[in-house]
Formats: structure tokens, sequence, C-alpha cells
């Protein structure tokens, strides 16, 4: 089964193998930097439980779990 | 007649080419560059004073417009929207592309390029600046957060990128002023020459055959031969995107035909759309980066990691959230004051010093209390204007309004909304004009929507010398539950109804006219840094002097009328019938009558009459009818409440006796059967409405603006205002009955 983003905890991290969907977040997320083999690692869930921060190139992003789900990972 | 005619000029065509600026002429300068990159700080560094909001030359959205000079060369700098990537989503940077390209009639295309880059960030900021090269214009560089890259051990090679770039890369520490002086040379060298920079980036051949193609067959079949590359390349690749839209609208179904084509051409050879952009630029970024930049491998823990672990934990998160909002809004009341009482006292010796000038009468309360007064009462919210608007920029700059997003994103998902609508939702508070305006960062089209139709619930500044009036008046000073002051809790009350309607709303909208897909949230967590005191400083003049033009004209202009509606018709009938009366009354008879006189004309006045006629519109919320018409008077601006209270209670008493302070003259206010008009549950009644109510015509006409029609302006107006009016409703009627 396919590790994604939604799936690590916090402090773990992955490498990116795929981006799921063409759409306007997929776009928006490479051009941010989140291209093929790029580390992502998860920070912290917020209080609530959603949405995550996660740091990828050395900054901090929150997206919440149903983008995440869309990030699938290779282990490190 | 010949059946060939020039087409007809096009939003999306480009205008007459770029001329040589006359001598007489400014350079205009654009600054781009990703969100959080101290973009608004280098802008405040180099424009200083000049800075104001105004439109982009052709453009009519408000940004930061400033001056400058270098060299006797004048300067014109427009501060563009922050953003990551030239593929326009949000109206933000669809702006940003057609200003860059100079697209749309009367739209001049920058003379140079300002493009800001985080030293700390280089390979994301770059992706946005080769776009930017791609579009043709000249460039400068301007690289911030030297000094934290310089703490973070990243080490930059600033001749070698300059190389790989082929634009001037100009290191600056804004906020220190270092590097301005070598910034200005080279925009003015930049501009002067006009070069135009090479486009780094290569895309695959297919992908550039594609375009040509695309370019080719726009030239048979439309008179358009000036579509600028950048342009067509971005319809390819952005599938869905804002200038497919546009061109499709422009040009007809078959354009969207021919680039669904071509996409599907691309992806068959392993070149698809968007990522074919995507990798193109970063394959280009990755070795520019390697060869420029020095990174440590590890890093260690910054004091944004330590700030972070903090307020966003579980428990100190929340508290501190729960602290900053209550502190923001204790401190609008606390800091403010004296100030405010200041201004107060300065208003109140103009007016007595202008009524000493004046014979007693209409006309020196017209003076005195609606303009004097009336505008005074208005001047004197200033102060809490500026620390709300100041905090809320001190909350934004230090990096801490994106983390309260964070927080609050799944409260806002309940309701369908995302924690990108909190910020404007809270400058909302402050007023809801820069509020709906800052929903430009919203790249979906029906959050952005949903967030600018509840904007104006949210108890803005212009409110509360309403509820300031009111509940000083008629809410008795007692402490509840030992502590806490029952007016105090009374005002809280009312910041707080606006966001207990919000979320029921925003849902309801969400499922009904803005139904769909539901939106992805994306949003960077800057790194903390100290706020820069420019910005903060210019956003609490910039938004205190638009506050002030509005107490200048329309809250002056509708003072002026309110007078004028409640002193004619000129009743000689009444004043006759009184000079009867007087003629035969005893002495002490006289001054009543004097008094009696005024309420008559004042009943009969244009004012009096349309309020008896509205009379049982509002009798149910237990008004009556100056309270409605003062209320019909303030749906321009909600502030005008005061001032016409002041001059209809004016011309409503005996002017022999000189103007009346209005809280004295609300509490001494009688029905004829001499119960008092104004209970706490009447003024309960009053505020709900006002909380509820849309009384602003800035806020309509911002919807109007920010929406692109009338329809969604009609529509907040209209649920607001039923909203208010049954709000008003159920308090008083509940209210009498329970006391």
């Amino acid at each position: 089964m396919n590790r994604t983003l939604a799936d690590l905890r916090p402090n773990e991290a992955g490498c990116i193998r795929s981006i799921l969907g063409a759409d306007g977040l997929s776009q928006r997320l490479a051009e941010m930097g989140f291209t093929l083999g790029q580390i992502v690692r998860v920070v912290r869930f917020a209080p609530l439980g959603d949405p995550m921060q996660i740091r990828i190139r050395g900054f901090n992003v929150a997206l919440r779990r149903n983008e995440a789900r869309r990030i699938v990972l290779d282990p490190l | 007649m010949a059946a060939a005619s020039s087409p007809a000029p096009s939003p999306l065509s480009a205008s007459a080419p770029v001329s040589r600026p006359a001598a007489d002429r400014r350079y205009v300068v654009a600054v781009v560059g990703n969100p959080n990159t101290g973009k608004t700080t280098l802008f405040n560094a180099l424009t200083g004073l000049t800075q104001h909001t105004g439109n982009y030359p052709g453009v009519t959205v408000e940004s930061a417009i400033g001056e400058f000079t270098a060299d006797g060369d004048h300067f014109l700098a427009v501060d563009l929207p922050g953003t990551y990537s030239l593929a326009p989503r949000a109206p933000d940077e669809l702006i940003a592309v057609k200003v860059l390209l100079g697209l749309g009639e009367g739209v001049h295309a920058p003379d140079v390029v300002l493009c800001v880059l985080d030293a700390t960030n280089l390979d994301r900021n770059l992706y946005l600046l080769t776009q930017i090269l791609d579009t043709g214009r000249p460039v400068v560089v301007a690289l911030t957060m030297t000094d934290l890259a310089h703490k973070q051990d990243i080490v930059i090679d600033i001749p070698g990128l300059e190389k790989r770039l082929g634009v001037p890369v100009v290191p600056v520490q804004a906020n220190r002023r270092v590097g301005l002086p070598a910034l200005r040379q080279a925009l003015r060298y930049a501009a002067r020459n006009a070069h135009e920079p090479g486009r780094p980036v290569r895309f695959p051949a297919v992908f550039d055959h594609e375009v040509d193609t695309l370019t080719q067959s726009l030239c048979d079949t439309n008179a358009h031969p000036s579509f600028p590359r950048f342009l067509l390349e971005r319809l390819l690749i952005d599938a869905g995107g804002s200038i497919e839209a546009e061109l499709t609208q422009q040009l007809g179904a078959e354009i969207r035909t021919q680039t669904e084509a071509a996409r599907a051409r691309l992806a068959a050879v392993g070149a698809p759309v968007p990522q074919v952009e995507v990798d193109s630029r970063y394959h280009w970024i990755t070795q520019v980066v390697e060869t420029t930049v020095q990174q440590p491998l590890t890093t260690s823990q910054t004091w944004t990691d330590r700030i972070d672990k903090m307020v966003t934990h579980k428990v100190w998160g929340l508290t501190v959230f729960l602290v900053t909002m209550a502190v923001t809004f204790q401190s609008i009341f606390s800091w403010a004051a004296p100030v405010m009482d200041g201004i107060d006292g300065l208003f109140k010796a103009l007016g007595t010093r202008v009524g000493d000038l004046l014979p007693a009468g209409p006309l020196r309360s017209l003076v005195v209390d609606g303009l004097i007064g009336g505008v005074g009462a208005v001047v004197v919210f200033v102060p809490q204007i500026a620390t709300l608007f100041g905090l809320i920029a001190i909350l934004e700059d230090s990096g801490y309004m994106a983390r309260a997003a964070f927080l609050m994103d799944r409260v806002m998902a309940s309701f369908g909304l995302s924690g990108r609508s909190f910020i404007p939702l809270l400058s909302s508070f402050a007023c809801a004009v820069p509020g709906i305006m800052s929903t430009r960062s919203i790249d979906n089209r029906r959050d952005r929507i949903a967030t600018i139709l509840i904007a104006p619930l949210m108890s803005c500044s212009a409110r509360l010398p309403v509820y300031v009036l009111l509940i000083s008046a008629f809410i008795p000073a007692r402490t509840v539950w030992g502590i806490v002051g029952l007016q105090g809790l009374t005002l809280f009350a009312m910041y707080l109804i606006g966001l207990v309607i919000a979320p029921p709303i925003a849902f309801a909208l969400k499922r009904t006219i803005l139904r769909g897909e539901p939106v992805p949230f994306l949003l960077e967590l800057p790194p903390f840094k100290v706020p820069a005191w420019r910005v903060v400083l210019f956003r609490m003049y910039d938004r205190s002097w638009a506050f002030l033009r509005r107490a200048g004209t329309i809250i002056l202009a509708t003072t002026v009328l309110v007078w004028v509606l409640s002193y004619y018709p000129n009743q000689n009938r009444v004043a006759q019938e009184f000079q009867a009366r007087r003629a035969t009354a005893a002495e002490e008879e006289r001054e009543r009558l004097n008094s009696e006189e005024a309420g008559a004309r004042l009943r009969e006045s244009f004012l009096g009459q349309a309020g008896r006629t509205i009379e049982p519109l509002v009798r149910p919320l237990g008004w009556d009818w100056k309270i409605g018409m003062a209320t019909v008077a303030s749906f321009p601006a909600r502030e005008v409440i005061i001032a016409a209270l002041g001059t209809i209670y004016n011309l409503g008493s005996d002017q022999n006796e000189g103007s009346v302070e209005l809280r004295a003259a609300m509490q001494a206010e009688r029905w004829p059967d001499g119960r008092p008009v104004y209970t706490p549950v009447v003024a309960l009644s009053i505020m709900v409405f006002f909380a509820l109510c849309c009384q602003c015509g800035a806020t309509l006409a911002t919807i109007k603006r920010e929406t692109g029609s009338w329809g969604y302006a009609v529509f907040t107006f209209t649920y607001m205002t039923s909203l208010a009016y049954l709000g008003a409703l159920a308090v008083y009627q509940i209210g009498s009955h329970l006391v």
C-alpha cells in the first residue's frame, strides 16, 4: 500500500514519489517546491487534529490531511 | 464600405508598444515577490513617506504606491500582491500577470520589475523569478533576509548568481536601510537601458512547438497577432486557470478545444502540463542553487521553531491565541482612552467657542451639535481605529496571524471555510472594507465570496461609537458575578453577536448558492520576526486617514441633510398657534410652551412626517419615530446616528436653553404618557440592530467591486437588514416580557 504524507507521525519524513491529481492544488504544491524526490517532514498537527504543519526545502507550510493524502511518499 | 474592421480592444491583448519614457515622465517599478519575503518592508524603505494607497495606472485595484528618485530620475513604485507563481488562479495573481505584461487598455507595463527574493528560501523564490524573466521586462533582484541567511550559515555567491540569472542582484537589509542606494542605482540603470533579460529556463522542444502552433493558429483565425508568448504558454499550462477562462470568453470555445488537444499531445509524449513547466524550472533552479549557494546539511533549531512549539501547542497554543485576542480588544479600549479624551475635550472646547459666536437657534445647533458634535463624535474613534489596525499589522507582520489561521482552520472548516478566511474576518473587526479587500488572497472564488458576505457581520470600529453611547447612557454600571462590569459585558456581547451569527450563515451559503467541491488549504507559516515599525505605522496612518475622510464627507453630508429635513418646512402655522397661546399664558407657562413648540415643529418637519410614516414599522422594536429616522439616516454610514440624534433632540428641545448634551437628552426623552423612551431593553434592541445591519455604503461598494456584481452587494444588504430587524424585534419582545 502506498504511504502518503497524511500517514506520517510528527517528526517522520519521506521522499515525494508522486502527487496525485492534476488540478490547481497539485500545480500549486509543485510550484512551492513539492517536486519529486524532495524530502518532506511532518512537524506537528494543529491542536484540533487538522491541519498539519510540514517542512520542505527549509520552510514550513500548513495543509490539511485531505490534501496530504495526495502526496505519495517513498521511505527515506 | 469595407467589411474588415479592426478588432475591438481586448482586455488581454497588449497595449501599444512601450515607448521610451520622456524626460518628464516617471519610470514605473513593479515590486513583486513571494509572500513573507520582506517585500513590504523593502517597499516602505524605498518610498518612505510618499507611500499611499492607490491604483496601478489603468488597473482599478488598490495597492500601495510610492515614489523615489535616483540621481534625478523619478520613479513610481507599485507594490504588487505577494505570489508564489505567475500561474494565475487567485484574482491577485491575474492582476500581477496583467500588469507585468501591460495587458488591458491604458495599462502601461512597468519599466522595470523589482523582484524580491528571500535569501533563506532561494530555490522556491527563484521559481517566480524565472517566470518574471520570461515576461521580457527588465528585472532587478533584491535579495532580502541576508542577515537571517548568515545566521543559518547560508552563503550565497552573488556575482555567480548574477551571472546565472543575467540580471543585477542587490543584497539589502531593508529594516536597517542597508543596500538601498545600490538598489536605486541598479533600478535606474535597468530602467534607462530597458534591457530585455534572456529566458534562462528551456522548455522541452515539444512544448515550444505546441506554443508556436497555438500562436500561428491564433494569428490565422483572429486579428490578434499581439498576444505575448508568455500569455500563450500560461494558457497551455494552466488548465482551468484564469487566462484560459478569459481567453475562452474573448475568443470563443474553439481556443479551449485547441488548447486541450495540445495538452493531450504533450501528455502523450511524456511532457504533461503543468508538470512540464515545474520540472523545467526546478531543474534549472537546482543547477543554479548547487553552484551558487552553500547550505549547511543539517539545520539547527531556530527561534521560529521554539516559538512555534509554544504557539501551536495543544494547551499553550490555544491559551496564547485566546489571550492575544483578548489583549487586542482590551487594548483598543484602555490604550486609546487617554487620546480619545483629549480629542473629545478639543471638540467640546471648539463647540463652546463657536457656539458663543453664533446666535442661539437652529443654526447654532447645526454647527455645534450636528457638525462639530457629530463629526467630533466620529473623529474621537480615530485612536481606537489606529490601535486596532496597528495591532492587526503587528500580528500579521510578526508571522503570528498565519499561526492563528493554522489553529483556527479546523473550526473554520466545520462551517465550510478555511483558515485563510480567518485573517480577513479578523481585519473586519477594524473595518469591513480592508477586510473584504484582503480576501483577494483566497484563491477559491466560492470561499472568497462566502468570506466577503459574512465579513460585514464582524463588529467593525464604526459600530463602537453607537455601543459606547448607548451602553454608557442606559446600561447600569453594575458588577456581575463579582468581577465583570455589566457595561463591559454588554459590549463584549455585542462583539460576540456577529461572531455567533456568521458561522451558520457561511455554512448555509456554502450549502446553497456557493455549493461545490471542498477547497484545499495551503498556507505558508513564515519565520517569526520583529514587526517592521514602518509597516505598522503606515497601516495605522493610512487607515485612520481613510476613516477621517469618511467623517469629513459622507458623515458630514448626511448630518447636514438630517438637519435640513428636520428644520424645514418652515411652519408658520405652528409658530402662529404657539404665538397665540403664549400671549394668553402665564409667565411660568411660557417656558413649557417654548419647548412644546419645538417638539411640534419637529413633528411637522419633513423628517417628522417621514418618521411618523415609518413608526408602525419600528414600534415593535420598541423605538419611537426619532430613533427610527436616525437609524434610516445611518444607512450610508452607521456612525451618522450619533450626529442625527444630536440634531433631532436639539431641534426638538427649547433652543433658548442652548444645546443639550446628547446622553442627557436621550435619558430625558419621554413618550407622551411620560414613560422614558430609552430603557435598557430599547438600548439593547438598537445595539443589536446596529450589530447585524449592513449600514455602510463603502462596504456595499467594495463588495460590488470585489465580486464584480451588484447582486452580492444587494444580497448582503438584504440578508443583514432582515437579520437586524428580526434580531432587534426578538430582543425587545422577549426583553420587555422578562423585565
